[in-house]
């Protein structure tokens, strides 16, 4: 009822143009979580169970978590530009850095939470047509010709940039650390991906609705929803022999909860994603789970891959922005020619 | 009660178009046609565009409302029924109010300031209404995160006061009603100006106050014209789905109008539900397209 009658207070305000406040307060708190695109249907079951849990230790109150989706890197846009997020839960670290290079988090964020602050982690797959009629099994048949490729643009998602990485990281094993010719396999995927969305999901709707390409790139998480949603007669998962740890971090957001008094219970919120519940919502949303007695729980949804982290071959989030993303970086030398 | 003080109006109205209507249902009476063009051409011009209007407008619409009902009509009722989708419709509604009330007003203020005085800048003022015409609606959108965003030029003030309006309410209202500007204000300069001031002259000589002018002269002789502005107003209020993205922040049941709560349906793979949604609005669209068309021929009475 609060947030009801929120919109029409603003109607009397509003008519005015006095621009009062969009959002009253109530005395039940209310928490706003931005978070990327493929969380949101983790983040209903999580901000669910998490409302019976505070409602247990606190009776009488009443708590309501908002969700706010999109690319990762226009969320934290829109964070720097004022939407008021008690927490974001984001794709990658690079992203919530760029919110704490404005003072809105404390630069040390990423050390506040265990592993790196990424409760839950994931990689990137391959999902192929129903019984591979391209036989793609491993990174290299995806440079093969005639292979089209689907995936999302690195300038603009977060999931692409994990993509783009997971491909150079096993380049660069495969020829004993070699750049340049990790840089020709990327260039050679990128020729066969003629289109590139702006978002990880509008890449996985081109690919299962609209029937475009041989093989998307995709979240792990991310393909098993699609292959969920719409039928496993149709599509199959391939997990290549090495790939990426991708870690999506989660913060508070200082500025925002100290202003709203939400610290305590932001924090319990996040937090409550590194419990066993937490960490069992995770995995059931095809999430891979940190908490080991869980992952064992799960162990037969998620196969075995090689996994290696940004830190260990790019140097972490703020290089390979710089070396790979940023303006006449790689990325941009590989897909102008 | 107007036409007694407006009777040259009137007799306009009544002697020349009838004429002419007379004399056209005499030549179709005689079966003579003006048109010279041979029979073959007429009915390949017509049934191009035909078959253009339905390969692009009537197709579409048929297709979200087929969507819509794909999963039956239980799920298209839960798909209305759904919380955020109620949200969404709430906030759309009260936007949509807010923003014709506002340019309503803005409107015939601007419409009665340019047509009936003279004042240096009316062409500029001209210029300015048309402006959200060729402005696309992302770049108004994201003028406004500069004005009023957390790293805007009003930053301070607004912290201050602790006042919200980027990804709130007031934004969405804010970036409707510019998208919206000229659409009364458009419909009403032309007849107004074409109006004159004439009446207002004899009623004012005739005693009548400045208020009891407008409400009983001005304001009968547009009223149509205004509705049909209020009507394309509030169906692109509605509608606007480009400026409200950039400065709603997407919170789900809060700050999602109609147009934005569509794609994150769609999005998540919910398409029959997106499409229930969706058909709301092409009801809309329809509803206006039926209104229009009274008002039109309604106008066209009172043009005559």
């Amino acid at each position: 009822m609060t947030h009801r009658s929120a919109p029409f207070s603003a109607l009397f305000a509003g008519v005015a143009l006095t621009l009062a406040a969009g959002t009253a307060l109530a005395a039940d708190t209310t928490l706003l979580n931005v978070s990327y695109d493929p969380t949101r249907e983790l983040y209903v079951d999580v901000n669910k169970a998490f409302a019976a849990e505070w409602a247990k230790s606190h009776p009488g109150d009443t708590l309501k978590v908002n969700q706010s989706h999109g690319g990762s890197g226009k969320q934290a846009r829109s964070v720097i530009d004022g939407l008021e997020a008690d927490v974001v839960t984001l794709a990658l670290a690079y992203d919530i850095d760029a919110i704490a290079e404005k003072g809105l988090i404390a630069k040390d964020w990423q050390k506040r939470l265990p592993e790196n602050s990424a409760p839950y982690t994931s990689t990137i797959v391959f999902l192929v047509r129903k019984g591979n009629p391209k036989n793609i099994k491993d990174w290299d048949d995806l440079v093969k010709p005639g292979v089209k490729i689907v995936t999302p643009n690195p300038k603009t998602s977060g999931g692409a940039r994990w993509n783009y990485l997971a491909a150079w990281g096993y380049a660069l094993k495969k020829n004993g650390g070699d750049e340049a010719k990790a840089k020709d396999f990327v260039k050679a995927l990128f020729k066969n991906a003629p289109v590139l969305d702006t978002g990880a999901r509008g890449s996985t709707i081109t690919f299962v609705e609209r029937g475009i390409g041989d093989v998307l790139l995709a979240w792990e998480n991310e393909a098993y929803l699609s292959v969920n949603e719409l039928g496993p007669d149709k599509f199959d998962i391939i997990t290549p022999s090495l790939s990426i740890l991708a870690e999506p971090p989660v913060t508070v957001v200082d500025k925002v909860v100290e202003k709203k008094g939400t610290r305590a219970i932001s924090e319990a919120y996040l937090k409550f994603l590194y419990t066993p519940a937490g960490q069992e919502i995770a995995a059931k949303n095809y999430y891979r789970p940190r908490d080991e007695q869980v992952a064992a729980r799960h162990k037969d949804t998620f196969a075995k891959v090689d996994l290696f982290t940004i830190d260990q071959v790019f140097g972490g989030w703020q290089k390979a922005q710089k070396t790979h993303f940023g303006d006449g970086g790689v990325f941009d030398q590989i897909y102008a020619n | 009660m107007s036409d007694a003080l407006h009777p040259g109006h009137v007799l306009a109205s009544e002697g020349l178009p009838t004429g002419i209507a007379r004399a056209d249902a005499e030549r179709r009476a005689a079966g003579k046609s003006v048109h010279t063009e041979p029979a073959a051409v007429r009915i390949a011009l017509v049934l191009v565009a035909l078959a253009f209007l339905g390969l692009f407008i009537g197709l579409p619409l048929v297709v979200v409302f087929v969507e819509a009902l794909k999963r039956g009509a239980a799920a298209y009722v839960s798909a209305l029924a759904n919380p955020d989708a109620l949200a969404s419709i709430r906030l759309t509604l009260l936007v949509a109010a807010i923003s014709v009330v506002a340019n309503l007003v803005f409107g015939l203020v601007a419409a009665w300031a340019i047509a009936k005085f003279e004042f240096p800048g009316k062409s500029t003022l001209i210029t300015l209404i048309d402006l959200p015409f060729s402005v696309s609606p992302v770049v108004a959108g994201l003028a406004f995160v500069l004005l009023f965003g957390a790293q805007g030029l009003f930053a301070g003030y607004l912290a201050a006061w602790d006042v919200k309006i980027i990804f709130a309410v007031p934004g969405i209202v804010l970036a409707t009603i510019f998208v919206t500007f000229p659409f009364v204000a458009r419909e009403l300069i032309p007849l107004m100006q074409e109006q004159g001031t004439a009446e207002e002259e004899a009623a004012v000589s005739l005693g009548a106050s400045g208020l009891s002018t407008f409400f009983r002269v001005t304001l009968p002789n547009v009223k149509w014209a205004l509705l049909y502005g209020v009507l394309l107003c509030n169906a692109r209020a509605m509608g606007e789905f480009g400026a409200v993205s950039v400065v709603s922040g997407h919170v789900r049941g809060l700050t999602n109008t109609m147009p934005l709560h569509i794609e994150i349906l769609y999005n998540e793979y919910q398409f029959a539900a997106s499409f229930a949604v969706a058909s709301l609005l092409a009801l809309l669209a329809l509803v206006t397209l039926v209104a229009k068309t009274i008002l039109e021929h309604r106008l066209a009475e009172e043009d005559t």
